[in-house]
């Protein structure tokens, strides 16, 4: 029989997400996926398998067991959690053996958490795809009581941990000039890089509102021709506030947009968690091409991970203590 | 051609960000424009990821401009741009042929189309007189955006030129008509909007599970035609899908 993930009590906002469906956008279908690819890829790290769908779970978790032994990666947000009620380390590799029950609190910075599973889940693709993309009516967030098929888990080991703290609380996002950044009075964009918003209000899969900032408006904004926008787009919306555009966006837009952001930087803003503060600022193509060439080292997201130490959950698994440094891959087509 | 700020002449080449760039061909609405960018979408749609426009991952053509996505990693810019601009020049005047044809049946007015007066009053004639104007019209699909099969369909004549609504209507239901600005869509979905909602037809335009999920392409031919609530109401039962939407394929 295969091997599932039973979910005993989900949250309200978990969703199956891998790196999405690319290719439809003429079709009026955004790439959707992972709010945050970045922590998708980690989970992917850190155990060593391609980066394919994994759990979603945003602001609050849900409890788990699995029918057969397990290994599960939990990155993104960090979240309150516990394996039958021993604290786990988030940001690091277990094994989930069945009866051992997992659950996955509230976050505690940030937005979106994963679960990835050994194996991945195996639900049945749509358009090659098993993201769920809610306002394309593409799958649905999950139910208590759902069984969701896992994948044949191709590698082993746990107990490894990312190097790199979460990517949550803000900061500050590179961002590059799009289609209307000229139409915005050099004052203007000035202005825009001086100012420091904060995450406005609950944001979703779409986007995020952010305020803090005076309006910044163009010439003759209510008539734009509505062209093609995508995730990290900066819309200049009602009198001019800005709204980022995240993975599940739609694929044409009418607001003048100011800048797009990086897609490293893009998981930061996801992150953004209501009242965090993000500043902006522009770089040029050529050291956006430079830094993005040497965060994907042939081709290849770069990972850093290591050892557990001194988790005592996890010191059975542990073949050694000591730090270890090392890169892994985070493999997986589709990248931005 | 070369990379040009937003403020050069048309057609400009512009950067979108690290993975994509925008050949706009029009600020405005326009029937030729959008035939051209169909024309030019088309055009590097066939070329994907091979010569010239190796990096490219696809191209997506809107009402007035085609967007290329890039593999940064992998695209050669400046030999992109030059193709396209050798592409520009043969898709000089040219426009593509519509090579398929779709008839919608379409219930106005009523419950199904609640805004169809204020429309009438806009263009400053009687309801009837509404619906025989706009299903006279041989609409094209100019692009498909904003939701997954959602077709922006015109150009409709001037005196179409209605602005969009002052408040937000909360929902039209999935294959809800609505009208503004020169234009028609029909709604994939159940979805809220500033658009005037004129009429009602059972047409899914996006359907997650099928083998082709999407009814339409850019550029069909679509005509609507006028159908009473009951008919309606029956062909959606004989056709839960296509509502009695017929879609002929042109020589």
């Amino acid at each position: 029989m295969t091997r599932a993930l039973l979910v005993h009590r989900a949250g309200p906002a978990i969703t199956v997400q891998d790196l999405g469906r690319p290719g439809y956008l003429a079709r009026g279908l955004s790439r959707g996926g992972a709010a945050d690819r970045l922590a998708l890829r980690q989970g992917a790290a850190l155990l060593g398998q391609a980066a394919g769908a994994a759990l979603e779970m945003a602001g609050l978790g849900g409890s788990f067991t699995v029918t057969a032994p397990t290994r599960i990666a939990l990155t993104g947000a960090p979240m309150r959690v516990r394996r039958d009620g021993t604290a786990l380390v988030w940001g690091a590799s277990h094994l989930l053996s069945p009866g051992e029950r997992l659950e996955i609190g509230a976050v505690e910075a940030g937005v979106y958490g994963y679960l990835t599973l050994g194996g991945g889940i195996a639900t049945d693709p749509v358009l090659g795809s098993r993201a769920a993309h809610l306002t394309a009516a593409i799958g649905r967030r999950l139910a208590d009581g759902d069984r969701l098929p896992l994948g044949p888990d191709q590698g082993a080991g746990t107990g490894l941990a990312l190097t790199d703290r979460p990517h949550t609380g803000g900061g500050t996002i590179r961002i590059l000039p799009t289609a209307q950044t000229a139409l915005f009075a050099p004052e203007d964009r000035a202005r825009f890089e001086a100012t420091a918003f904060h995450r406005d209000g609950p944001g979703n899969r779409q986007g995020v509102k952010l305020a803090g900032g005076a309006p910044i408006a163009t010439q003759g904004q209510r008539s734009l021709l509505s062209e093609t926008v995508q995730p990290g787009d900066i819309q200049m919306i009602g009198a001019g506030a800005p709204y980022v555009l995240l993975s599940e966006c739609q694929t044409m837009g009418g607001y003048p947009r100011i800048a797009t952001v990086l897609p490293d930087d893009l998981p930061r803003v996801a992150q953004a968690a209501p009242g965090d503060r993000l500043r902006f600022r522009f770089v040029t193509l050529e050291e956006a091409l430079a830094d993005h060439a040497r965060q994907r080292p042939g081709g290849r997201v770069k990972i850093g991970t290591r050892r557990l130490l001194r988790d005592p959950a996890e010191m059975a698994d542990l073949l050694s203590h000591q730090l270890i440094s090392g890169v892994t891959d985070g493999r997986g087509e589709g990248e931005e | 051609m070369a990379l040009a700020g937003e403020t050069g002449d048309l057609p400009r080449v512009v950067p979108m960000g690290l993975g994509g760039i925008l050949v706009q061909l029009s600020d405005r609405l326009d029937d030729a424009a959008n035939r051209r960018a169909l024309a030019l979408a088309a055009r590097i749609e066939a070329e994907v990821g091979t010569g010239a426009l190796a990096g490219v991952e696809e191209a997506a053509p809107s009402l007035g401009s085609v967007f290329l996505r890039l593999d940064p990693l992998r695209a050669d810019r400046v030999a992109i741009t030059g193709r396209i601009a050798e592409l520009l020049k043969d898709a000089a005047g040219q426009g593509t042929a519509p090579s398929r044809r779709w008839t919608i049946p379409v219930a106005f007015g009523g419950a199904g189309g609640p805004d169809l007066d204020a429309v009438a009053a806009e263009l400053g004639c009687s309801a009837q007189a509404a619906v025989e104007d706009l299903t006279a019209q041989d609409l094209r699909v100019m692009a498909i955006g904003f939701a997954p099969g959602l077709p922006y369909m015109g150009i409709l004549p001037d005196r179409w030129d209605i602005p969009r609504k002052a408040g937000l209507t909360p929902n039209v239901p999935a294959a809800g008509i609505v009208v503004a600005v020169r234009q028609v869509i029909l709604f994939p979905a159940d979805t809220p909007t500033g658009w005037w909602h004129v009429g009602q037809s059972g047409l899914r335009a996006f359907r997650p599970g099928a083998a082709d999920p999407f009814a339409f392409r850019a550029g069909d031919s679509v005509r609507l035609r006028a159908v009473g609530p009951d008919e309606l109401q029956a062909l959606r039962e004989a056709d839960p899908e296509g509502g009695g939407a017929r879609l002929e394929v042109l020589p």
